[in-house]
């Protein structure tokens, strides 16, 4: 049997367990608990400095938590042989804030990047995999050649995100991936989001403010709220649960323009 | 077990192609399946393409891709194609693999005349930096005289501070440096001139080579490779992060906050580092010729007054604040032409340096012929 069958792909992809962070006496988490189950797209939300990047990058693996641990695929991360974790490394695909593109590198050859490093295929068929990408993302087959300093910030995202899919991901993290996106590019992303979910049985996690994409696309709302996550669930338990920046956050003015148009949207699509 | 192999069939069934895939089509198997399955339809005529996911484990965008390829590398391309049994996600996903499949265009083959297009580019960018150079020089000119006449406007914080980091930090390296100069321009000469029993005008060679042209052409290139590159990589992270952007919508003049204030302080820190690295080449001979030639102290300094004189101190320092102005207009003008991608600033910052350095020899030649038809 190969390594690769040893992840067991039906286990949660990503679970937190426990997870105690701090910056000296500053004490951001507290015996968080959050698990991300296999096919879900959940929307994690919190005020601003409520440290959800910090989270990120801790269930990343860009930083170690100081109590708790991260399991990805059912498995504590600090147990992984280093052959397994580039194996499950391989299987989270990060679409960072700005899209962190390396700037030396045309669209496709940051796309190649990846599959360069980790796959064993041919230049050519690698080049056509990154262009099936970039049209899966949806952008012109121009923007192959192009470097990431002549994008502009919508396709910036795009690019991030095909480089993100290029090793077919099964879990997917997203750092705000509409921020700075026009509505109109915003909806369009979302959408793509549903549509890669369907088409490549994606798992996403993503970090958002974007009451219009967590309405719409989002199966579970995780809350950062003191310290910890007390609850992820569905939009209708989240927004009653009872806490008052809960409360402000979903009762607000925007949330409300949000939910109705989350519903227009829905009845059409039927 | 089989199980992470990836495999297939082909059935024809009239005009229809049927594909039966087996396994795992993904990208851990792409490289071994690349080419096969177009090259096994391309004797192949059919106009349908139906896909049979009955016997496949797992696909995924690699796989589909692969897949997909049936459709278009047939004798003809096929007009039609189909996944008759498989789940709505195969579904999806075949339909963005085709779509790739079919919009893909050829790519320009490479063509032997791309060599000449590109020498021609380099020779324009060649031409056009230039002449940027001269406007970048032009325009700091004008605005610098506009600074003199109104010298409220002068920022001496920033002067003071960039002295500090221009001259006072770089003096210990250039006092060093120097030093072993002027001693290895000694022993050559005591070398040399031991054999006609004339040691003593090793004294000569010291003082003229270090007080012309050695302490002056050193200083200056550690400037340049010091303190180019800095001017360059801080001017330029600031164009990349929109701070050059911020300063021009407040009304503020970048010329006048960042390259006048960095062009008087290399004025300024120039001549004062050469003086120093002078006197500390001019030890570095007196200790060879003290104990290679028995020539003391005493002996030292009355021929160094006698033979070489002091004039030759100013010849060397008069050229210092040009050298200054050049390092310094390079550095600034190569930071404000960073464009957006991080390989523009490294590739900047490089061209900065050598071209501070090729600057400085160049005019330091000119000058030793303008010295030369002055007679002094």
């Amino acid at each position: 049997m190969s390594a690769e069958t040893q992840i067991d792909l039906n286990a949660p992809p990503m679970r937190a367990v426990g997870i105690r962070t701090q910056f000296g006496p500053n004490v951001i988490h507290e015996n968080l608990d959050f698990t991300v189950n296999r096919g879900e797209i959940v929307g994690l939300v919190g005020g601003s400095g409520t440290g959800k990047s910090v989270l990120l990058n801790t269930m990343l693996g860009l930083k170690e938590p100081e109590g708790g641990h991260v399991e990805y695929f059912g498995k504590n991360r600090n147990d992984l042989t280093s052959k397994t974790r580039r194996e499950i490394n391989n299987k989270m695909g990060v679409l960072f804030q700005g899209g962190a593109l390396f700037s030396s590198m045309t669209v496709r050859e940051n796309i190649m990047m990846p599959m360069r490093e980790n796959a064993n295929i041919s230049m050519s068929l690698m080049r056509e995999l990154a262009d099936m990408k970039i049209h899966m993302v949806g952008l012109p087959p121009e923007s192959a050649v192009l470097y990431p300093a002549d994008l502009s910030g919508g396709m910036k995202k795009r690019a991030g995100l095909a480089r993100a899919l290029a090793l077919d991901p099964k879990l997917l993290f997203l750092d705000e991936p509409t921020a700075g996106l026009d509505p109109v590019g915003a909806n369009a992303f979302d959408e793509l989001i549903l549509g890669l979910r369907e088409a490549m049985n994606l798992t996403v996690l993503m970090v958002t403010h974007d009451l219009d994409s967590l309405y719409l696309i989002c199966d579970r709302i995780a809350v950062l709220v003191d310290k910890k996550i007390p609850i992820a669930d569905s939009l209708a338990a989240v927004s009653q649960y009872d806490h008052p920046w809960m409360r402000e956050y979903f009762g607000g003015p925007r949330s409300r323009a949000a939910i109705g148009a989350a519903d227009a949207h829905n009845e059409r699509r039927g | 077990m089989l199980s992470s192999t990836a495999d297939y069939e082909l059935e024809m069934r009239g005009e229809a192609l049927i594909v039966h895939p087996k396994g795992h089509w993904t990208i851990a198997q792409a490289g071994d399946l690349d080419g096969r399955l177009a090259g096994d339809v391309a004797a192949l005529t059919y106009t349908h393409v139906d896909y049979d996911m009955t016997g496949l484990k797992d696909l995924d965008t690699a796989g589909a891709y692969l897949l997909a390829r049936a459709i278009r590398y047939g004798v003809t391309p096929a007009e039609s194609w189909d996944v008759c049994t498989g789940s709505n996600g195969h579904r999806t996903l075949m339909k963005a693999a085709t779509s790739a499949v079919l919009g893909r265009e050829p790519e320009r083959p490479r063509q032997w005349y791309d060599a000449f297009a590109r020498i021609g580019e380099a020779t324009i960018r060649f031409w056009n930096e230039t002449v940027e150079t001269f406007a970048f020089l032009g325009h700091f000119f004008v605005v610098l005289a506009r600074v003199i006449a109104n010298p409220k406007r002068l920022r001496w914080r920033s002067i003071v501070s960039l002295i500090e980091s221009v001259g006072l930090d770089a003096a210990p390296i250039v006092m060093v440096l120097s030093f072993f100069i002027g001693a290895v321009i000694a022993y050559m000469g005591a070398n040399l001139l031991a054999s006609f029993g004339a040691s003593v005008f090793m004294v000569d060679l010291v003082g003229f080579s270090v007080l012309r042209e050695l302490a002056v052409i050193i200083t200056a290139i550690l400037l340049a490779g010091r303190s180019d590159s800095s001017f360059t990589a801080s001017i330029g992270a600031m164009k990349m992060r929109q701070e050059i952007d911020a300063m021009t919508v407040m009304g503020l003049d970048t010329y006048e906050v960042l390259v006048v204030p960095r062009a008087i302080a290399c004025v300024i820190a120039m001549p004062i580092l050469t003086f120093l690295a002078m006197m500390s080449g001019l030890g570095g001979g007196l200790i060879v010729a003290w104990t290679t030639a028995d020539i003391s102290p005493i002996l030292f300094f009355n021929r160094l007054n006698t033979a070489v004189g002091i004039e030759n101190l100013w010849v060397g320092l008069v050229k210092t604040p040009i050298f200054g102005l050049i390092i310094a207009i390079i550095g600034c003008r190569q930071g404000l032409a960073v464009t957006g991608s991080v390989e523009s600033l490294g590739q900047r910052t490089t061209t900065a340096v050598v071209q501070a350095i090729f600057a400085v020899i160049m005019v330091n030649a000119m000058f030793a012929i303008l010295f030369f038809q002055l007679g002094v």
